[in-house]
C-alpha cells in the first residue's frame, strides 16, 4: 500500500514539473530540437546533473540506499530504438511520459501520439520474437553496466574509476554544461520562447 | 509562465533523485505494454495466465524475464502503471492552477500552424505516426526518454549514453528539417 503511495506523490510531482518546465508543451521540444531555443535542453541537463550529484552524493554518506540503482542493458536495439524514438519524438513533439502528460492538460494532437504509442508498442509486443533471434537484443560491453565501478552495487563497471566519485564529477560537468550552453545553435537573434 | 531552467532544472532533478531514494529510477514506456495488455486480457483472457511461480502469458513479449510483465497486466494496482496515472493528475492540476491552455493551442501546437497552417488532420496524423515509431522505439531500447536518458545518465549507466546519442542524432535533423519556422 505505502509504495502506491508513493506512486501517486512522486507521479504527481512529476508531472507537475514536466508541466511547469515547458516539456509537456510540443513548441518548446520542437524548439530545443530545432535548436533554436535551447531553454528547455538547460532545464534537461541541469535536472540529469542535480539529479546524479544528490543520488551520488548521498550514496557516499550513507544515505542512499546503492540497491534502488536499476541499470538498463546495453545492446544494439538501444541505439537503434533510440534513433526510432528521436525521430518520432522531434516529429510529434512528445515522449511517452511528456505524451500522457500533454493529453491531461488537453493537447488534442497528444490523443493521437498516445493511440499511436499504443499501437506501436503492440507492434513491438508482436514482432519481439523477431529482434530477439536476430541477435540484436544480445548485451554489448557487458550489458547492465556504468560507466565507473559504483561501490556496493550489483551493476558492473566498464572502468574500474570509483563510480561515486565519477558520478559526482560527471554531475558537475552536466551542471557546467546547463550554464555554458547558449540559449540557441540555429538561427539569430534573442532566442524566442513559444507563447503562453 | 514556463519556469526558468535554473529553478526548472533543480525541480526536476529533485524529483528524479526522490524517485531513486525511495523507491527506484522513473520510467514509463513499459506501461504502454502493460495497458496493450490489460487491453489484449480483456479481449481474450487467456493471453495472461497464472502459474504456480507466478504469471505467464501466450505472448514471448508479456512472457519474458520470468512474466513480469505479465504479472503487471494481471495487478494493475502496482507502483509502475499507478505512477503513470498519478503524473497525468499531476499535470492536469498544474495547468488547471496556471489557468489551462487556451483553445487554440489544444487543438493545434503554435509551431505547427507556423509552419504548416490550419491544418489539425495532417497534424493528428503526424502525432499518431509519432507515437506509433516513439513507443516501437522505446520498447525495442528497453526505455524511453525518463527511464534510459535521465534516470539512466544520471546513474553513470552505459545504456543511458547509447541512447541518448541514437536519441539526438535523430531528434535534431528531423526537428529542423519539419520545423524550419520558430513557430
Amino acid at each position: 500500500m505505502s509504495t502506491i503511495i508513493l506512486a501517486i506523490v512522486i507521479g504527481a510531482l512529476f508531472g507537475a514539473t514536466l508541466d511547469r518546465i515547458g516539456a509537456t508543451n510540443p513548441n518548446w521540444i520542437g524548439k530545443m530540437l530545432n535548436l533554436t531555443n535551447l531553454h528547455l535542453m538547460k532545464t534537461i541537463l541541469l535536472a540529469i546533473g542535480v539529479g546524479s550529484f544528490l543520488m551520488f552524493g548521498g550514496q557516499m554518506l550513507g544515505l542512499v540506499d546503492v540497491g534502488h540503482m536499476s541499470v538498463k542493458a546495453a545492446y544494439v536495439g538501444v541505439f537503434i530504438g533510440g534513433v526510432l524514438l528521436g525521430g518520432g519524438w522531434a516529429a510529434a513533439g512528445y515522449c511517452p511520459g511528456t505524451g500522457v502528460c500533454a493529453a491531461a492538460s488537453g493537447r488534442k494532437d497528444a490523443l493521437f501520439f498516445i493511440a499511436g504509442g499504443l499501437l506501436g508498442a503492440a507492434a513491438y509486443m508482436v514482432t519481439y520474437p523477431m529482434w530477439k533471434a536476430s541477435g540484436l537484443l544480445e548485451d554489448v560491453a557487458g550489458g547492465k553496466v556504468t560507466l565507473g565501478t559504483v561501490p556496493g552495487s550489483k551493476f558492473e563497471g566498464i572502468t574500474g574509476v570509483q563510480g561515486d566519485v565519477l558520478g559526482l564529477v560527471l554531475g558537475l560537468a552536466f551542471i557546467v554544461i546547463a550554464f555554458i550552453l547558449p540559449e540557441r545553435l540555429a538561427g539569430r537573434g534573442e532566442a524566442i520562447a513559444p507563447a503562453e | 509562465m514556463t519556469l526558468n531552467w535554473k529553478i526548472g532544472g533543480v525541480l526536476l532533478g529533485l524529483v528524479f533523485f526522490l524517485a531513486v531514494l525511495l523507491v527506484k529510477p522513473i520510467g514509463v514506456s513499459t506501461q504502454f505494454v502493460i495497458l496493450d495488455g490489460i487491453i489484449g486480457d480483456a479481449v481474450n483472457s487467456e493471453l495472461v495466465t497464472k502459474t504456480e511461480e507466478g504469471y505467464t502469458s501466450t505472448n514471448a513479449y508479456l512472457a519474458k524475464s520470468g512474466g513480469k510483465y505479465a504479472k503487471s497486466v494481471a495487478n494493475p494496482l502496482n507502483y509502475s502503471f499507478v505512477f503513470v496515472g498519478a503524473m497525468m493528475l499531476g499535470a492536469f492540476l498544474s495547468v488547471m492552477a496556471r489557468g489551462g491552455i487556451g483553445s487554440d493551442e489544444r487543438r493545434l501546437p503554435a509551431i505547427w500552424y507556423a509552419n504548416y497552417g490550419d491544418t489539425p488532420a495532417k497534424r493528428y496524423l503526424v502525432a499518431f505516426v509519432g507515437g506509433f515509431v516513439v513507443l516501437y522505439g522505446a520498447r525495442l531500447a528497453g526505455g524511453c526518454t525518463s527511464g534510459h536518458m535521465m534516470s539512466g545518465m544520471m546513474q553513470t549507466a552505459l545504456s543511458g549514453y547509447i541512447f541518448a546519442a541514437g536519441a539526438f542524432l535523430a531528434a535534431i535533423p528531423v526537428a529542423m528539417m519539419m520545423y524550419r519556422k520558430e513557430g
